[in-house]
């Protein structure tokens, strides 16, 4: 029996599947997948998301069509002992396995850095030096882990510290992370924002919130006993809702911002008594 | 049954076997926790529950034989002190807490948590005295549930007090006397924990009591 051209066969399956498989993912599944678009950042990673997926889905149905059609046709018979032929290589199948696999892992990353850098650190904490930051007027909020909680401080508003976020929607926001104790990390997932909240470390991140609502805080680093414990929900409003958020809050916390040391951005607490 | 298929059943119940007690050595360690103590009834001149505990720098061999020299919360049940830190209160009712402060300060890492929060009329009582916030070098520990947005300092004893407590129990000695209540809301489980790093001789007071359930944090179920 004449062996069929399982190159050309399989290249046939393969392209059929890609052709069907690709659209649907990038129009059904990507629109699904988080962290949303509530914020610049969201929507720019949700974008980065789809992109990756768009050139990751061929590549897995490559993968996978090639398993299973390996499985049907090229199995070893019930019985058979004998080894298949033996393969010395295949200069022109290598060279275009590693020319296809190189342009798509460099073109990927030229991508994500162009990306990172034009999203302005596209939510990651970015250090105390951000290599790009957006133009007009941005407000500061402190971000302070402490086990086994973050709190945060508006510098232009008093240094007052709250115990929840809120952030106004449209405005760039320039978050100082930073800790007073153990690494923790903040990860509002719904934001696109994470950063690593190290002790004498100002770790800057940027986030535009664009649309109204709730998001979730996790710390995202194993920080202790209540690391699963330490999450808190935030809320985006607008900017007349913040402001008047804003001076009640001052009103409210107002004997604990008179105990609180003048905002810097990064703290080092004096080592307790007790420790040592 | 084939050779093949005899082997495949034997991994497939060694794997059963060794994932079924990896599951319950996990399900022990997670399900193991200090004993419930539930708050005693209000008096029927008032609402709510009662809640009484008491903090004291070591625990004593009484209350803690394996580590006698950690800081501890103890709580009050049929007029014995139980070193427990999971308390059973009332739902939609106010929780009256008197606790005996018998420990000296440590001093907060953040000022912030000197203010008193989420009491009922945003304050505690300290010996006699309604404050809303503390000095926060003096704080020896805190009493916070972070879900229940309720923060409460508590101040400690000075060093020049006569009469301080070596470990538990305390009774007669030197202390301050907090009072403070606050509202439960709906049924749910809450964390709550010491805020001030107390831990004794660990890095950055964190450690030790800090990290382990049933000394300076625990649960607060509302029921």
């Amino acid at each position: 029996m004449n062996e069929p051209n399982h190159a050309r066969r399989f290249g046939a399956i393969w392209l059929v599947a890609t052709v069907i498989a690709t659209p649907l993912v990038i129009l059904l599944l990507a629109p699904i997948l988080p962290p949303g678009k509530s914020t610049e950042q969201a929507a720019g990673q949700a974008t980065d998301n789809t992109v990756l997926l768009g050139m990751a889905t061929p590549v897995l149905l490559l993968v996978v069509i090639y398993l299973i059609y390996s499985t049907i046709y090229f199995r070893q018979a019930r019985g058979a002992v004998l080894e298949g032929p033996a393969i010395r290589g295949d200069a022109r199948l290598q060279t275009t396995w590693i020319v296809i696999t190189s342009l798509l892992v460099l073109s990927l990353a030229s991508y994500g850095t162009v990306r990172l850098l034009s999203d302005n650190g596209a939510g990651s904490g970015s250090g105390p030096s951000p290599l790009t930051v957006p133009k007009g007027p941005k407000l500061p909020v402190q971000v302070i882990g402490q086990q086994w909680a973050f709190t945060y401080r508006y510098p232009t508003y008093g240094g007052v510290e709250v115990p929840h976020l809120v952030l106004p929607e449209g405005e760039t926001i320039e978050l100082h992370v930073t800790s007073i104790d153990v690494i923790h990390s903040f990860w509002a997932r719904q934001l696109a924002v994470k950063a690593d909240a190290n002790p004498q470390i100002d770790n800057i991140a940027f986030v535009k919130a664009t649309h109204l609502g709730t998001f979730e805080v996790r710390c995202a680093e194993l920080c202790g006993i209540w690391h699963g414990e330490m999450f808190d929900h935030g809320r985006v409003v607008t900017m007349p809702e913040f402001e008047t958020w804003i001076h009640q809050a001052q009103a409210t916390y107002a004997p604990a911002t008179k105990l609180l040391p003048p905002y810097s951005t990064t703290y080092l607490p004096k080592p307790s008594r007790r420790a040592e | 049954m084939s050779l093949f298929a005899k082997k495949l059943v034997a991994v497939i119940a060694a794997v059963l076997v060794v994932g079924a007690l990896i599951t319950l050595y996990i399900a022990d360690w997670a399900t193991s926790f200090p004993k419930e103590i539930a708050a005693s009834t209000a008096p029927a001149n008032s609402e709510g529950a009662n809640l009484t505990l008491e903090t004291v720098a070591s625990a004593g061999p009484k209350y803690s034989p394996r580590h006698p020299d950690w800081v501890s919360y103890l709580v009050r049940r049929g007029g014995q002190w139980v070193r427990s830190t999971d308390y059973t209160v009332p739902a939609n009712s106010v929780v009256h807490v008197t606790l005996y402060q018998f420990d000296g300060a440590s001093g907060l890492r953040n000022p912030f948590l000197a203010q008193v929060q989420g009491t009922v009329g945003g304050t505690e009582v300290v010996d006699g005295k309604a404050v809303n916030s503390i000095d926060p070098e003096e704080a020896s520990h805190t009493f916070v549930v972070p879900e229940l947005g309720v923060f409460v300092p508590l101040p400690g004893v000075p060093e020049e007090a006569k009469n301080q407590c070596e470990f538990a129990p305390c009774e007669g000695s030197a202390h301050r006397t907090i009072t403070f209540s606050f509202h439960t809301g709906g049924k749910g489980r809450f964390r709550w924990q010491c805020f001030v790093p107390c831990a004794a001789g660990w890095f950055l007071g964190n450690g030790g009591p800090m990290q382990t359930l049933g000394y300076m944090d625990g649960f607060i179920d509302v029921v």
